[in-house]
Protein backbone atom coordinates (compact mmCIF):
# COMPACT_ATOMS: atom_id res chain seq x y z
CA UNK A 1 0.00 0.00 0.00
CA UNK A 2 1.24 3.19 -0.87
CA UNK A 3 2.18 5.43 2.69
CA UNK A 4 1.78 8.74 0.73
CA UNK A 5 -1.68 7.74 -0.38
CA UNK A 6 -2.29 6.61 3.14
CA UNK A 7 -1.45 10.06 4.44
CA UNK A 8 -3.17 12.19 2.08
CA UNK A 9 -6.47 10.33 2.42
CA UNK A 10 -5.94 10.56 6.68
CA UNK A 11 -5.70 14.26 6.45
CA UNK A 12 -8.36 14.54 3.72
CA UNK A 13 -10.53 12.91 6.03
CA UNK A 14 -9.75 14.91 9.40
CA UNK A 15 -9.99 18.04 7.56
CA UNK A 16 -13.56 16.88 6.49
CA UNK A 17 -14.68 15.72 9.50
CA UNK A 18 -13.54 19.21 11.02
CA UNK A 19 -15.19 21.73 8.26
CA UNK A 20 -18.16 19.37 8.60
CA UNK A 21 -18.50 20.20 12.28
CA UNK A 22 -17.83 23.62 11.89
CA UNK A 23 -19.96 24.33 9.32
CA UNK A 24 -22.70 22.41 11.71
CA UNK A 25 -21.71 24.80 14.56
CA UNK A 26 -22.00 27.85 12.40
CA UNK A 27 -25.07 27.13 10.76
CA UNK A 28 -26.32 26.76 14.00
CA UNK A 29 -25.63 30.35 14.88
CA UNK A 30 -26.58 31.36 11.10
CA UNK A 31 -29.84 29.54 11.58
CA UNK A 32 -30.52 31.43 14.24
CA UNK A 33 -29.66 35.02 13.07
CA UNK A 34 -31.64 34.09 9.76
CA UNK A 35 -34.60 33.39 11.89
CA UNK A 36 -34.03 36.50 13.91
CA UNK A 37 -34.10 38.65 10.59
CA UNK A 38 -36.69 36.71 9.33
CA UNK A 39 -38.82 37.62 12.56
CA UNK A 40 -37.23 41.50 12.33
CA UNK A 41 -35.54 40.41 15.84
CA UNK A 42 -31.65 40.94 16.14
CA UNK A 43 -30.61 37.69 17.08
CA UNK A 44 -27.53 36.46 18.83
CA UNK A 45 -25.15 39.47 19.07
CA UNK A 46 -23.77 39.12 22.80
CA UNK A 47 -20.70 36.50 22.14
CA UNK A 48 -17.94 38.17 20.91
CA UNK A 49 -17.97 40.77 17.73
CA UNK A 50 -21.84 40.17 15.88
CA UNK A 51 -22.38 37.24 18.44
CA UNK A 52 -19.87 34.75 15.99
CA UNK A 53 -18.52 33.01 19.43
CA UNK A 54 -22.35 31.77 20.26
CA UNK A 55 -21.49 28.12 19.29
CA UNK A 56 -18.51 27.93 21.33
CA UNK A 57 -20.75 29.21 24.21
CA UNK A 58 -23.48 27.01 23.28
CA UNK A 59 -21.37 24.17 22.74
CA UNK A 60 -19.79 24.90 26.18
CA UNK A 61 -23.14 25.04 27.69
CA UNK A 62 -23.88 21.83 26.56
CA UNK A 63 -21.18 20.04 28.18
CA UNK A 64 -21.91 21.78 31.14
CA UNK A 65 -25.40 20.77 31.79
CA UNK A 66 -25.99 17.28 34.09
CA UNK A 67 -26.04 14.04 31.88
CA UNK A 68 -29.25 12.79 33.04
CA UNK A 69 -30.43 9.18 32.16
CA UNK A 70 -34.00 8.18 32.93
CA UNK A 71 -34.81 5.30 35.39
CA UNK A 72 -36.20 3.12 32.91
CA UNK A 73 -34.62 3.90 30.09
CA UNK A 74 -31.98 1.10 28.40
CA UNK A 75 -28.75 2.60 29.26
CA UNK A 76 -26.78 1.22 26.32
CA UNK A 77 -29.27 2.04 23.49
CA UNK A 78 -29.57 5.35 24.98
CA UNK A 79 -26.21 6.37 24.65
CA UNK A 80 -26.11 4.87 20.71
CA UNK A 81 -28.98 6.54 19.68
CA UNK A 82 -27.04 10.20 19.53
CA UNK A 83 -23.99 8.02 18.78
CA UNK A 84 -25.58 6.46 15.48
CA UNK A 85 -27.46 10.10 14.25
CA UNK A 86 -23.53 11.60 14.48
CA UNK A 87 -21.90 8.80 13.04
CA UNK A 88 -24.09 8.10 10.39
CA UNK A 89 -24.29 12.28 9.16
CA UNK A 90 -21.05 11.94 9.03
CA UNK A 91 -19.98 9.22 7.47
CA UNK A 92 -21.88 9.97 4.21
CA UNK A 93 -19.40 13.03 3.11
CA UNK A 94 -16.66 10.53 2.55
CA UNK A 95 -17.61 9.93 -0.74
CA UNK A 96 -18.53 13.77 -1.89
CA UNK A 97 -16.35 15.24 -4.84
CA UNK A 98 -15.25 18.46 -3.05
CA UNK A 99 -13.47 19.80 -6.38
CA UNK A 100 -10.95 18.68 -9.35
CA UNK A 101 -7.58 17.56 -8.59
CA UNK A 102 -5.09 19.21 -6.53
CA UNK A 103 -1.32 19.06 -6.87
CA UNK A 104 0.71 19.44 -3.99
CA UNK A 105 4.43 18.47 -3.62
CA UNK A 106 4.08 16.45 -7.06
CA UNK A 107 1.28 14.21 -5.85
CA UNK A 108 -2.13 14.78 -7.63
CA UNK A 109 -4.48 14.47 -5.18
CA UNK A 110 -8.52 14.14 -5.85
CA UNK A 111 -10.70 16.01 -3.46
CA UNK A 112 -12.70 13.11 -2.64
CA UNK A 113 -11.83 10.62 0.64
CA UNK A 114 -13.35 7.49 -1.26
CA UNK A 115 -14.16 7.43 -4.90
CA UNK A 116 -16.79 4.45 -4.87
CA UNK A 117 -18.53 3.84 -7.83
CA UNK A 118 -21.63 3.31 -6.10
CA UNK A 119 -21.31 6.56 -4.24
CA UNK A 120 -25.07 7.46 -4.62
CA UNK A 121 -26.33 4.15 -2.92
CA UNK A 122 -23.73 4.22 -0.39
CA UNK A 123 -25.10 7.65 0.59
CA UNK A 124 -28.71 6.64 0.43
CA UNK A 125 -27.78 3.65 2.34
CA UNK A 126 -26.02 5.65 4.75
CA UNK A 127 -28.92 7.94 5.30
CA UNK A 128 -31.39 4.98 5.77
CA UNK A 129 -28.96 3.92 8.87
CA UNK A 130 -29.36 7.62 10.35
CA UNK A 131 -32.97 6.86 11.23
CA UNK A 132 -32.10 4.27 13.50
CA UNK A 133 -30.26 6.55 15.74
CA UNK A 134 -33.56 8.56 15.97
CA UNK A 135 -35.24 5.56 16.56
CA UNK A 136 -33.50 3.79 19.10
CA UNK A 137 -33.03 7.06 20.92
CA UNK A 138 -36.66 7.47 21.12
CA UNK A 139 -37.19 4.02 21.70
CA UNK A 140 -34.96 3.54 24.71
CA UNK A 141 -36.20 6.85 26.61
CA UNK A 142 -38.85 4.58 27.22
CA UNK A 143 -41.25 7.75 27.43
CA UNK A 144 -44.28 8.29 25.25
CA UNK A 145 -43.00 11.52 23.52
CA UNK A 146 -40.15 9.73 22.13
CA UNK A 147 -41.63 6.82 20.81
CA UNK A 148 -43.99 8.67 19.03
CA UNK A 149 -41.31 11.01 17.60
CA UNK A 150 -39.30 7.81 16.85
CA UNK A 151 -42.41 6.23 15.14
CA UNK A 152 -43.16 8.87 13.20
CA UNK A 153 -39.50 9.35 12.22
CA UNK A 154 -39.40 5.80 10.82
CA UNK A 155 -42.36 5.87 8.57
CA UNK A 156 -41.70 9.15 7.53
CA UNK A 157 -37.99 8.05 6.55
CA UNK A 158 -39.80 4.80 4.59
CA UNK A 159 -42.34 7.05 2.97
CA UNK A 160 -39.89 9.61 1.53
CA UNK A 161 -36.82 7.39 1.04
CA UNK A 162 -38.85 6.32 -1.91
CA UNK A 163 -40.01 9.40 -3.85
CA UNK A 164 -35.78 10.41 -3.30
CA UNK A 165 -34.81 7.31 -5.02
CA UNK A 166 -36.67 6.87 -7.64
CA UNK A 167 -36.05 10.76 -8.46
CA UNK A 168 -32.21 9.72 -8.32
CA UNK A 169 -32.35 7.13 -10.46
CA UNK A 170 -33.71 9.67 -13.00
CA UNK A 171 -30.01 11.34 -12.32
CA UNK A 172 -28.33 8.33 -12.50
CA UNK A 173 -29.71 7.61 -15.97
CA UNK A 174 -28.84 11.42 -17.45
CA UNK A 175 -25.25 10.57 -16.28
CA UNK A 176 -24.96 7.27 -16.59
CA UNK A 177 -22.66 6.35 -13.40
CA UNK A 178 -23.56 5.24 -9.90
CA UNK A 179 -20.39 7.03 -8.74
CA UNK A 180 -21.08 10.69 -7.84
CA UNK A 181 -17.65 11.82 -9.70
CA UNK A 182 -19.53 10.67 -12.95
CA UNK A 183 -22.90 12.48 -11.44
CA UNK A 184 -20.47 15.57 -11.39
CA UNK A 185 -18.60 15.17 -14.48
CA UNK A 186 -21.43 14.72 -16.71
CA UNK A 187 -22.53 18.07 -15.42
CA UNK A 188 -19.56 19.80 -17.28
CA UNK A 189 -19.26 23.65 -16.96
CA UNK A 190 -23.17 24.89 -17.26
CA UNK A 191 -24.32 21.27 -18.00
CA UNK A 192 -26.52 21.33 -14.83
CA UNK A 193 -29.32 18.30 -14.67
CA UNK A 194 -31.83 21.51 -12.95
CA UNK A 195 -31.77 22.65 -16.76
CA UNK A 196 -32.47 19.09 -17.49
CA UNK A 197 -35.07 17.85 -14.28
CA UNK A 198 -36.49 20.88 -12.85
CA UNK A 199 -39.41 18.28 -11.59
CA UNK A 200 -37.16 15.76 -10.14
CA UNK A 201 -35.26 18.51 -8.62
CA UNK A 202 -38.68 20.09 -6.45
CA UNK A 203 -39.05 16.03 -5.63
CA UNK A 204 -35.70 15.59 -4.76
CA UNK A 205 -35.41 18.46 -2.27
CA UNK A 206 -38.79 17.98 -0.81
CA UNK A 207 -37.33 14.85 0.11
CA UNK A 208 -34.60 15.68 1.38
CA UNK A 209 -36.11 18.59 3.83
CA UNK A 210 -38.32 15.38 4.92
CA UNK A 211 -34.86 13.05 5.77
CA UNK A 212 -33.05 15.70 7.50
CA UNK A 213 -35.89 16.25 9.63
CA UNK A 214 -36.27 19.74 8.87
CA UNK A 215 -39.49 21.74 8.82
CA UNK A 216 -41.60 21.79 7.28
CA UNK A 217 -41.22 18.12 7.76
CA UNK A 218 -39.81 17.91 11.94
CA UNK A 219 -42.53 16.11 12.71
CA UNK A 220 -40.20 13.61 14.65
CA UNK A 221 -39.78 16.28 17.23
CA UNK A 222 -42.61 18.81 16.77
CA UNK A 223 -42.32 20.48 19.75
CA UNK A 224 -46.11 21.74 19.81
CA UNK A 225 -47.28 18.17 19.80
CA UNK A 226 -44.44 16.09 21.27
CA UNK A 227 -42.47 17.98 23.93
CA UNK A 228 -39.33 17.17 21.75
CA UNK A 229 -40.31 14.01 19.92
CA UNK A 230 -37.34 11.79 20.02
CA UNK A 231 -34.92 14.06 22.21
CA UNK A 232 -37.35 15.01 25.23
CA UNK A 233 -35.44 12.51 27.66
CA UNK A 234 -32.03 13.49 26.12
CA UNK A 235 -29.96 16.45 27.83
CA UNK A 236 -26.18 17.61 27.89
CA UNK A 237 -23.95 16.62 24.88
CA UNK A 238 -26.23 13.61 23.82
CA UNK A 239 -28.92 16.26 23.21
CA UNK A 240 -25.93 18.34 21.42
CA UNK A 241 -25.00 15.88 19.18
CA UNK A 242 -28.76 14.61 18.10
CA UNK A 243 -28.85 18.85 17.37
CA UNK A 244 -25.77 18.56 15.50
CA UNK A 245 -25.85 15.40 13.60
CA UNK A 246 -29.31 17.49 12.00
CA UNK A 247 -26.83 20.61 10.79
CA UNK A 248 -24.04 18.27 10.07
CA UNK A 249 -26.77 16.03 8.20
CA UNK A 250 -28.58 18.94 6.49
CA UNK A 251 -24.80 20.35 5.74
CA UNK A 252 -24.40 16.92 3.88
CA UNK A 253 -28.02 17.07 1.96
CA UNK A 254 -27.29 20.36 0.22
CA UNK A 255 -23.58 19.01 -0.96
CA UNK A 256 -25.73 15.90 -2.50
CA UNK A 257 -28.43 18.32 -3.89
CA UNK A 258 -25.58 20.28 -5.45
CA UNK A 259 -23.83 17.85 -6.83
CA UNK A 260 -27.11 15.95 -8.56
CA UNK A 261 -28.81 19.10 -9.82
CA UNK A 262 -26.07 22.25 -9.68
CA UNK A 263 -22.84 20.63 -11.12
CA UNK A 264 -20.86 20.07 -8.31
CA UNK A 265 -17.46 21.55 -8.47
CA UNK A 266 -18.88 23.02 -12.35
CA UNK A 267 -18.80 26.69 -12.58
CA UNK A 268 -19.62 28.10 -16.48
CA UNK A 269 -16.19 29.39 -18.14
CA UNK A 270 -14.33 26.84 -15.77
CA UNK A 271 -12.26 25.57 -18.82
CA UNK A 272 -10.03 28.85 -19.24
CA UNK A 273 -8.37 27.32 -15.67
CA UNK A 274 -6.62 24.81 -14.96
CA UNK A 275 -4.08 23.20 -12.21
CA UNK A 276 -4.37 24.24 -8.80
CA UNK A 277 -6.64 27.54 -9.47
CA UNK A 278 -9.04 25.51 -10.74
CA UNK A 279 -8.94 23.31 -8.28
CA UNK A 280 -9.24 25.64 -5.65
CA UNK A 281 -11.94 27.69 -7.64
CA UNK A 282 -13.87 24.43 -8.15
CA UNK A 283 -13.82 24.14 -4.43
CA UNK A 284 -15.08 27.54 -3.46
CA UNK A 285 -17.82 27.18 -6.10
CA UNK A 286 -18.97 23.99 -4.48
CA UNK A 287 -19.04 25.62 -1.20
CA UNK A 288 -20.99 28.80 -2.83
CA UNK A 289 -23.41 26.42 -4.02
CA UNK A 290 -23.74 24.11 -0.59
CA UNK A 291 -24.51 27.18 1.64
CA UNK A 292 -27.01 28.67 -0.75
CA UNK A 293 -28.57 25.40 -0.26
CA UNK A 294 -28.20 25.26 3.09
CA UNK A 295 -29.76 29.09 3.22
CA UNK A 296 -32.76 27.96 1.51
CA UNK A 297 -33.57 25.52 3.89
CA UNK A 298 -33.26 27.29 6.68
CA UNK A 299 -35.37 30.14 4.89
CA UNK A 300 -38.11 27.42 3.89
CA UNK A 301 -37.82 26.34 7.74
CA UNK A 302 -38.92 29.91 9.03
CA UNK A 303 -41.35 30.59 6.16
CA UNK A 304 -43.73 27.50 6.04
CA UNK A 305 -45.52 25.83 8.89
CA UNK A 306 -45.37 22.50 9.93
CA UNK A 307 -47.65 19.56 8.19
CA UNK A 308 -50.11 17.31 9.90
CA UNK A 309 -49.02 14.05 9.81
CA UNK A 310 -51.45 12.20 7.63
CA UNK A 311 -50.75 15.23 5.12
CA UNK A 312 -47.07 14.06 4.78
CA UNK A 313 -48.40 11.02 4.30
CA UNK A 314 -50.41 11.66 1.76
CA UNK A 315 -47.80 14.08 -0.02
CA UNK A 316 -45.35 11.39 0.33
CA UNK A 317 -47.17 8.42 -1.13
CA UNK A 318 -49.57 10.09 -3.31
CA UNK A 319 -47.69 13.25 -4.68
CA UNK A 320 -44.19 12.78 -5.01
CA UNK A 321 -44.12 9.41 -5.38
CA UNK A 322 -46.48 9.12 -8.65
CA UNK A 323 -44.61 12.36 -10.00
CA UNK A 324 -41.13 11.08 -9.75
CA UNK A 325 -42.33 7.64 -11.38
CA UNK A 326 -43.91 9.61 -14.17
CA UNK A 327 -40.64 11.74 -14.19
CA UNK A 328 -38.50 8.61 -14.41
CA UNK A 329 -40.64 6.97 -17.33
CA UNK A 330 -40.50 9.71 -19.39
CA UNK A 331 -37.25 10.57 -18.75
CA UNK A 332 -35.91 6.85 -19.97
CA UNK A 333 -38.63 7.18 -22.89
CA UNK A 334 -36.67 10.39 -23.97
CA UNK A 335 -33.02 8.92 -23.59
CA UNK A 336 -33.92 5.86 -25.12
CA UNK A 337 -35.71 7.96 -28.38
CA UNK A 338 -32.16 10.01 -28.27
CA UNK A 339 -30.12 7.12 -28.40
CA UNK A 340 -31.64 5.03 -31.13
CA UNK A 341 -33.27 2.38 -29.22
CA UNK A 342 -37.04 2.52 -29.98
CA UNK A 343 -37.75 3.49 -33.94
CA UNK A 344 -40.94 4.03 -35.32
CA UNK B 1 -77.84 41.55 12.60
CA UNK B 2 -75.36 44.65 11.70
CA UNK B 3 -72.23 44.16 11.62
CA UNK B 4 -69.79 46.64 13.88
CA UNK B 5 -66.76 46.46 11.59
CA UNK B 6 -66.47 46.30 8.19
CA UNK B 7 -63.77 43.43 8.89
CA UNK B 8 -66.24 40.54 8.45
CA UNK B 9 -65.27 37.91 5.99
CA UNK B 10 -67.62 35.03 4.40
CA UNK B 11 -65.86 31.90 4.95
CA UNK B 12 -66.32 29.23 2.56
CA UNK B 13 -65.23 25.65 2.64
CA UNK B 14 -65.89 25.64 -1.89
CA UNK B 15 -62.90 22.89 -3.04
CA UNK B 16 -59.02 24.16 -3.81
CA UNK B 17 -58.78 24.93 -7.49
CA UNK B 18 -55.68 23.15 -9.17
CA UNK B 19 -53.25 26.19 -8.18
CA UNK B 20 -54.11 26.14 -4.78
CA UNK B 21 -53.68 22.62 -5.05
CA UNK B 22 -50.44 22.96 -5.56
CA UNK B 23 -48.98 24.63 -2.70
CA UNK B 24 -45.87 25.93 -4.76
CA UNK B 25 -47.09 29.00 -5.55
CA UNK B 26 -48.75 30.25 -1.98
CA UNK B 27 -45.32 28.85 -0.76
CA UNK B 28 -43.18 31.04 -2.88
CA UNK B 29 -45.23 33.84 -1.59
CA UNK B 30 -45.06 33.44 1.82
CA UNK B 31 -41.14 33.39 1.31
CA UNK B 32 -41.11 36.04 -0.81
CA UNK B 33 -42.63 37.58 2.48
CA UNK B 34 -39.94 36.48 4.72
CA UNK B 35 -37.43 37.72 2.55
CA UNK B 36 -39.17 41.02 2.60
CA UNK B 37 -38.93 40.79 6.17
CA UNK B 38 -35.14 39.81 5.77
CA UNK B 39 -34.11 43.02 5.10
CA UNK B 40 -36.63 45.09 7.10
CA UNK B 41 -35.06 47.47 10.16
CA UNK B 42 -36.03 45.93 13.31
CA UNK B 43 -36.98 47.38 16.33
CA UNK B 44 -35.13 46.14 19.13
CA UNK B 45 -34.11 48.23 21.91
CA UNK B 46 -30.54 46.96 23.08
CA UNK B 47 -30.95 47.49 26.68
CA UNK B 48 -27.44 47.90 28.75
CA UNK B 49 -26.05 50.01 25.75
CA UNK B 50 -29.22 51.95 24.90
CA UNK B 51 -32.04 52.62 27.39
CA UNK B 52 -36.11 53.09 26.06
CA UNK B 53 -37.19 56.61 26.91
CA UNK B 54 -39.93 56.59 29.69
CA UNK B 55 -42.90 58.42 30.14
CA UNK B 56 -42.30 60.75 32.56
CA UNK B 57 -45.09 59.22 34.97
CA UNK B 58 -42.89 56.30 34.72
CA UNK B 59 -43.17 53.99 37.79
CA UNK B 60 -39.74 52.42 38.62
CA UNK B 61 -37.35 52.17 41.88
CA UNK B 62 -38.41 54.25 45.01
CA UNK B 63 -36.21 57.04 46.44
CA UNK B 64 -36.13 58.04 49.91
CA UNK B 65 -36.11 62.04 49.65
CA UNK B 66 -34.21 64.49 51.52
CA UNK B 67 -35.30 68.00 52.04
CA UNK B 68 -33.01 71.00 50.71
CA UNK B 69 -30.59 71.02 53.25
CA UNK B 70 -30.20 67.62 52.94
CA UNK B 71 -32.29 66.16 55.58
CA UNK B 72 -34.37 62.99 55.65
CA UNK B 73 -37.69 63.66 54.97
CA UNK B 74 -39.21 60.73 56.17
CA UNK B 75 -41.20 60.63 59.44
CA UNK B 76 -42.01 56.88 59.87
CA UNK B 77 -45.92 57.49 60.08
CA UNK B 78 -46.56 54.11 58.17
CA UNK B 79 -48.98 55.78 55.72
CA UNK B 80 -47.09 54.21 53.38
CA UNK B 81 -46.92 50.82 54.67
CA UNK B 82 -50.62 51.06 54.96
CA UNK B 83 -51.41 52.13 51.52
CA UNK B 84 -49.29 49.51 49.99
CA UNK B 85 -51.47 47.17 48.17
CA UNK B 86 -48.81 44.27 48.56
CA UNK B 87 -47.33 44.80 51.69
CA UNK B 88 -44.05 45.46 50.38
CA UNK B 89 -43.34 48.25 53.04
CA UNK B 90 -41.98 47.48 56.35
CA UNK B 91 -40.72 49.82 59.20
CA UNK B 92 -39.34 50.60 62.32
CA UNK B 93 -39.60 54.13 64.04
CA UNK B 94 -37.07 55.72 65.58
CA UNK B 95 -36.73 59.33 68.09
CA UNK B 96 -34.23 62.07 67.11
CA UNK B 97 -31.54 62.46 69.27
CA UNK B 98 -29.84 65.77 69.91
CA UNK B 99 -27.40 66.73 67.70
CA UNK B 100 -29.06 64.77 64.85
CA UNK B 101 -30.77 67.48 63.98
CA UNK B 102 -28.83 68.05 60.47
CA UNK B 103 -29.69 64.09 59.57
CA UNK B 104 -33.83 63.85 60.21
CA UNK B 105 -36.14 67.15 59.49
CA UNK B 106 -38.29 66.25 62.01
CA UNK B 107 -38.19 64.56 65.87
CA UNK B 108 -39.20 61.11 64.85
CA UNK B 109 -37.86 59.20 61.52
CA UNK B 110 -37.32 55.96 60.21
CA UNK B 111 -34.65 53.39 61.46
CA UNK B 112 -35.44 50.74 59.20
CA UNK B 113 -36.92 51.16 56.06
CA UNK B 114 -37.12 48.39 54.04
CA UNK B 115 -39.48 47.70 50.67
CA UNK B 116 -39.43 44.20 49.03
CA UNK B 117 -39.13 44.72 45.39
CA UNK B 118 -40.27 41.38 44.69
CA UNK B 119 -43.80 42.18 46.37
CA UNK B 120 -44.28 45.65 45.14
CA UNK B 121 -45.89 46.11 41.74
CA UNK B 122 -45.24 49.93 41.08
CA UNK B 123 -48.45 51.42 41.53
CA UNK B 124 -47.31 54.14 43.44
CA UNK B 125 -49.41 54.45 46.49
CA UNK B 126 -47.28 55.22 48.57
CA UNK B 127 -45.98 57.95 47.13
CA UNK B 128 -49.35 59.37 46.76
CA UNK B 129 -50.40 58.34 50.41
CA UNK B 130 -46.99 60.25 51.44
CA UNK B 131 -47.99 63.47 53.32
CA UNK B 132 -44.75 64.38 53.69
CA UNK B 133 -43.20 64.26 50.11
CA UNK B 134 -40.95 61.46 51.36
CA UNK B 135 -41.08 58.81 49.00
CA UNK B 136 -41.20 58.95 45.66
CA UNK B 137 -41.11 56.09 42.38
CA UNK B 138 -37.99 57.14 39.84
CA UNK B 139 -36.93 56.63 36.47
CA UNK B 140 -34.78 53.48 37.82
CA UNK B 141 -34.96 50.16 36.87
CA UNK B 142 -34.66 47.73 39.43
CA UNK B 143 -31.56 46.03 38.68
CA UNK B 144 -31.74 42.03 38.87
CA UNK B 145 -30.13 40.17 41.41
CA UNK B 146 -29.29 36.11 42.23
CA UNK B 147 -30.61 35.96 46.21
CA UNK B 148 -33.76 36.53 46.59
CA UNK B 149 -33.09 38.52 50.23
CA UNK B 150 -30.98 40.96 47.89
CA UNK B 151 -34.15 41.92 46.80
CA UNK B 152 -35.06 43.78 50.02
CA UNK B 153 -34.17 47.46 49.82
CA UNK B 154 -33.21 48.83 53.17
CA UNK B 155 -32.19 52.77 53.40
CA UNK B 156 -28.94 52.31 52.02
CA UNK B 157 -30.30 51.97 48.77
CA UNK B 158 -33.32 53.66 49.12
CA UNK B 159 -31.96 57.03 50.48
CA UNK B 160 -30.93 59.52 48.16
CA UNK B 161 -27.06 60.40 48.42
CA UNK B 162 -26.41 63.30 49.16
CA UNK B 163 -23.83 64.69 46.71
CA UNK B 164 -26.00 62.78 43.64
CA UNK B 165 -29.50 64.22 44.08
CA UNK B 166 -32.44 62.69 42.35
CA UNK B 167 -34.66 64.32 40.49
CA UNK B 168 -38.11 64.06 41.07
CA UNK B 169 -39.99 67.02 39.85
CA UNK B 170 -41.72 65.31 37.03
CA UNK B 171 -43.40 63.19 39.47
CA UNK B 172 -44.42 66.02 42.32
CA UNK B 173 -46.89 66.94 39.84
CA UNK B 174 -48.73 64.12 39.22
CA UNK B 175 -51.09 65.01 41.96
CA UNK B 176 -52.23 67.86 40.59
CA UNK B 177 -52.20 67.40 36.55
CA UNK B 178 -54.06 70.48 35.64
CA UNK B 179 -51.19 72.69 36.83
CA UNK B 180 -48.97 71.58 34.20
Amino acid sequence: MDTGLLIEKLILAILLFVVSLGIAAYSTYFERKLAAWIQDRVGPDRAGPFGILQPIADGVKMFMKEDFTPTNADRWLFILGPGIAMFTALMTSAVIPWGTDITLFGRTIALQVADLNIGILFIFGIISIGVYGIMIGGWASNNKYSRFGAIRASSQMISYELAMGISAITIIMLSGGLGLNDIVKAQHGMNWNIFYQPVCFLVFFICALAETNRAPFDLPECESELIGGYHTEYSSMKLGLFLFAEYVAMFVSSALISILFFGGYNFPGMDSFSGNTLALLSVAAFFTKTFLMIFLFMWIRWTIPRFRFDQLMHLGWKVLIPISIINMLVTGIVIAFNEGWIKF
Amino acid sequence: MESLTNRKKVVSDKPMTFMEKLYLPAIFKGMFITLKHMFKKNNTIKYPEEQRVFAPVYRGMHVLKRDEHGRENCTACGLCAVACPAEAITMVAGERQKGEEGLYREEKYAEIYEINMLRCIFCGLCEEACPKEAVFLTDRIVPTEFERNEFIYGKDVLVEPLNDRIDVTKRQHTGTRSEI
